[in-house]
């Protein structure tokens, strides 16, 4: 078997508000040309998770790494290292912040849970403007319309994606008034423009019908062969997550209870209690 | 300096500063449940300023000044009503847009029915007596200032916390959709909140114009953004701290105009603006907001 | 089909800008007889590039400033203090006397309305680190704080020998003539649209509808944000160097939150995102002011004297029809549409049909 690269590495990511630690201790690791998925039932802190990677938030501790560079990293100081109340033994580890723009330009895409478009533009400057960051332009250039080779390059790598995704048809509707499934599709799209290496997915298929759950099935695995990609989801389904990934890891409470392949994750006692309830005297 | 110069300066900027804490309060109020500033809010404050001429030519200040409140209250209900209720829903930068609207026709209706030159400000024989306390003088006006403020922020705060509109106000503060579910009459809230700010403005009023001894059509923009920078400073949608804000603003530009640098009163309450936002851009009670991602 | 509607467009433009050129040859031909209505034109035309850059702002970065009366100060002072011809300095500074720095210093309008938009710019580049971390309302009320900020700075006694304080500087020289006056205000409108709709606008659009998408789209915020609000303060600060040159006097009463309110009026009349918009309406607003003046004279009608109609009637009435705008037609003339020959086309066709009483209900622009 080839050398699998390491594409994401969380390192002991804790992520305190006040008092309340939304994710707790979090280490996992993604590997190249995998598709895993966070699973955990309703506020289990798998959004916090994603926003830690994305540098939405600082973690408080911990590191994120990206093909082996450190991209943030977090240690509590001041008020908020008497008021840590992590697992994470804390070691002194440097602070590395960047904000979320840097990090997309390094190669991390996402979508988010309640749709995020441009509502008011249409479908085509929805992915283009996601082209912009790559561009190689500047204001001047740009009034003064010097960048048009530049921006008809934009504009054919627009309208190929658009394209490969079935949306060409649709490139001039206004975003938001497209369907709820075609929004999702749109988000993907306009993630897949900025080209990443390492595209998160915050519950792709949220409100969808079993059909397009399975489309959407599809769909994930053709978008990560053909655009070469690393996939990382949270998502509620489990007939998607089951079939699709190839690893699972589970939190509950902010904290990794399970890790594994979907067959093991299936029979784990720890996540049937988790998603089910446990009543007190059950787990006495 | 000597000493009493300085007491006497003190004393006038803790006066106007009563007097921009009553307004203030009326910023922080509607901002604290429409999320708004109300631009107009000032140009309330000057025709209540108007309203008080009137009165006074024809009454006693005992019946002018009830008469005042009264009218000030309707004509910010009034205000609400029209300009404000209609947006509610829509984009806050439309409902901001209207009311620098109301607060544009506000003063050009001034300009109109009183013209644009200063009218003198009726004197009310007891507010304008003469104290003197050692080495200090200064008219019943600067005292009585400080203390009223302090009285209504006081009854104020216990209509907040110990009364059933009050926990309404609260409540819709918070959220206007839950508020709502829980049987609470928003628009009655609201038109209540404007009507106790606007009677604030008024006392305000009163207060302010005594000391000032003319109004015109503009004598309500400057003081009325002061003061909405006062509420931001001590935190937008906190009583007391639109209090301090207002102590701290009236303060300040005096000492700024006993040293000599009176060009520049205006601006330091933007320069006190700036710095606030920048430390605290909740300012010094406020609450801290954040959006989910 | 396609390629006859583009001919056809052009060919209305052309037609359209040889009128425009025509209309200004022959006002500037008769340059005296028309000077009233020339005076209102020019000073539409400067207010309509302020407004566009306050639209730049506003409508499609989506943030609402309320700092142009500030940034137009500093541009007015600058092109005034380079322009105003060395001869005539000791006359306009006779009261406390000029500072030696500025004595000598003159240059071409040109020049000088560039550095005026310059120096609005690296101001609201410095003002932006602190503010543009701001939202909405409060960056409206900080932007209008520095406003005023900078006109008492203006005013400050301080600066005497600089800016005449409270005296103001008139001698300022005009426009040499009418092309300039209405060629560099078309200038400024057409680099800020080529502005809006680059690369670089479309960014913008992306922040006033989600900054959190737009951040993971890799875009700076606070880069663009800022990037935003230097290029339409640089337009103002040019705005309002051509003001001064207009007026041919100025004092830093001119630049009271007053002016700024007259411009947002204007933007909002116009349609929040419309660049056709703001032009539109800066035209109908600076004559309508003019057109309205009937209600400031006393009016008899039959020999009754109507009481209404005297001084400072005119601006209640534009008052309340901007609140009507805002009410009843929060999107302005042209909403978020621009200007285009077949939605013209369309408007006139809808004409009849609305006369008669069963017209659908259409506005200009593109639907």
């Amino acid at each position: 078997m080839a050398e699998t690269k390491q594409v994401l590495h969380m390192q002991d990511i804790t992520m305190q508000f006040g008092g309340v630690v939304a994710v707790n201790n979090l280490t996992l690791d993604v590997n190249e040309g995998e598709i895993i998925a966070l699973i955990g039932p309703n506020g289990a802190g798998k959004t916090t998770a994603f926003n830690c990677v994305t540098g939405i938030y600082e973690p408080t501790y911990g590191q994120v790494q990206f093909y082996g560079e450190t991209i943030l990293s977090g240690m509590p100081s001041g008020k908020m290292r008497k008021a840590y109340a992590g697992d994470a033994e804390l070691k002194q580890i440097p602070t590395v912040r960047n904000s979320p723009d840097v990090i997309t330009k390094k190669g991390i895409a996402r979508t988010f849970q309640n749709i995020r478009l441009f509502g008011q533009l249409t479908v085509f400057d929805n992915v283009l403007i996601a082209k912009h960051m790559r561009a190689r332009q500047n204001v001047f250039s740009a009034v003064l319309r010097l960048n048009h080779a530049e921006e008809k390059r934009m504009r054919e790598e627009t309208t190929e994606l658009l394209a490969e995704q079935n949306l060409l048809h649709l490139k001039d509707e206004i975003a938001s008034s497209l369907p709820y499934g075609l929004q999702r599709r749109l988000e993907i799209a306009r993630a897949l423009a900025t080209e990443p290496k390492l595209l998160l997915l915050d519950e792709p298929a949220a409100g969808m019908n079993p059909q397009e759950t399975q489309e959407l099935t599809d769909f994930i695995r053709q978008i990560r062969d053909s655009y070469k990609l690393t996939i990382f989801m949270i998502e509620h389904h489990m007939d998607l997550v089951m079939q699709i990934s190839d690893r699972i890891y589970v939190l509950d409470f902010g904290k990794l209870i399970a890790h594994g392949v979907p067959e093991e994750i299936q029979s784990n006692q720890r996540v049937i209690d988790a998603y089910l309830g446990v009543s007190d005297d059950a787990e006495n | 300096m000597s000493l009493t110069t300085f007491l006497q300066q003190c004393l006038t900027g803790i006066s106007l500063g009563g007097a921009y804490a009553l307004i203030a309060i009326g910023y922080t109020l509607v901002y604290g449940i429409l999320r708004l500033i109300n631009f107009a809010h000032g140009d309330i404050f000057m025709m209540a300023g108007y309203f008080m001429i009137f009165a006074m030519a024809s009454f006693p200040w005992i019946i002018a000044i009830p008469l005042v409140l009264a009218a000030t209250v309707i004509l910010g209900v009034l205000i609400e009503r029209v300009a404000y209720r209609p947006l509610r829903s829509a984009p806050r930068m439309s409902a901001m847009i209207s009311a620098i609207g109301v607060s544009y026709l506000l003063q050009n209706l001034a300009t109109y029915l009183f013209t644009a030159l200063p009218k003198g400000y009726p004197e009310i024989p007891f507010l304008k007596k003469i104290f003197q306390i050692g080495g200090l003088s200064a008219s019943f006006v600067t005292f009585l200032t400080p203390v009223l403020t302090l009285i209504i922020v006081y009854l104020l705060i216990v209509l907040i916390n110990r009364t059933k509109i009050g926990m309404a106000m609260r409540a819709v503060s918070r959220d206007y959709d839950t508020a709502a579910l829980m049987g609470i009459k928003i628009n009655a809230v609201i038109t209540f909140t404007f009507a106790v700010g606007s009677l604030l403005a008024a006392v305000g009023s009163v207060l302010y114009f005594t000391d000032r001894m003319t109004v015109f059509p503009f004598s309500g923009s400057l003081p009325g953004l002061k003061c909405f920078v006062a509420a931001v400073f001590g935190g937008i949608g906190s009583i007391p701290g639109a209090v301090i804000g207002g102590f701290i603003l009236g303060l300040g530009e005096t000492a700024l105009v006993a040293m000599g640098y009176s060009t520049f009163s205006d601006a330091f309450t933007f320069v006190l603006l700036i710095i606030i936002l920048l430390i605290k851009p909740t300012g010094l009670f406020g609450e801290k907001t954040t959006d989910k991602v | 089909m396609k390629k006859h509607t583009i001919s056809k467009n052009i060919l209305c433009s052309l037609i359209a800008l040889i009128a425009i050129i025509a209309l200004l040859a022959f006002l500037q031909t008769n340059k005296s007889e028309y000077s009233y209505q020339i005076s209102i034109l020019e000073r539409a035309a400067i207010y309509a590039v302020v407004a566009v850059s306050m639209n730049l702002l506003t409508g499609f970065t989506g943030l609402f400033s309320l700092g142009q009366a500030g940034f137009m100060a500093i541009g007015a002072y600058t092109v005034a203090i380079l322009t105003i011809p060395v001869e005539n300095r000791a006359s306009v500074y006779y009261v406390s006397g000029i500072s030696p720095v500025i004595e000598n210093l003159e240059c071409p309008f040109w020049l000088a309305l560039i550095l005026a938009g310059l120096l609005a710019a690296a101001v609201a580049a410095l003002i932006g680190i602190p503010v543009l971390r701001l939202k909405s309302d409060y960056l409206a009320i900080a932007t209008l704080g520095f406003s005023e900020i900078i006109r008492a700075v203006i005013a400050a006694p301080q600066l005497d020998r600089i800016t005449n304080g409270s005296y103001g500087l008139k001698n300022i020289p005009g426009f040499p003539n009418l092309y300039v006056a209405f060629g560099l205000c078309a200038l400024c409108i057409l680099l800020m649209v080529l502005l809006i709709n680059s690369s670089y606008g479309r960014v913008f659009k992306a922040l006033r509808e989600d900054e959190i998408a737009a951040q993971a789209m890799g875009l700076n915020l606070f880069r663009y944000k800022e990037l935003a609000f230097v290029a339409s303060s640089f337009f103002t600060g040019i705005g309002g160097g051509l003001l001064a040159m207009f007026m041919r006097s100025i004092d830093s009463k001119t630049f009271q939150i007053s002016l700024t309110y007259d411009i947002l009026l204007i933007v909002v009349l116009g349609g929040i995102g419309s660049v056709t918009g703001s032009v539109v309406g800066s035209f109908l607003v600076t004559a309508g002011r003019e057109w309205l003046r009937f209600f400031d004279e006393p009016l008899t009608v039959a020999g009754i004297n109507i009481p209404l109609f005297r001084s400072g009637f005119r601006m209640v009435i534009f008052s309340i029809l901007l609140m009507v705008v805002v009410l009843f037609y929060s999107r302005g003339i042209m909403g978020s549409n621009e200007f285009s020959w077949d939605g013209l086309g369309r408007l006139i066709r809808g004409i009849p049909a609305k006369l008669s009483g069963k017209g659908r209900k259409q506005k200009g622009g593109n639907p």
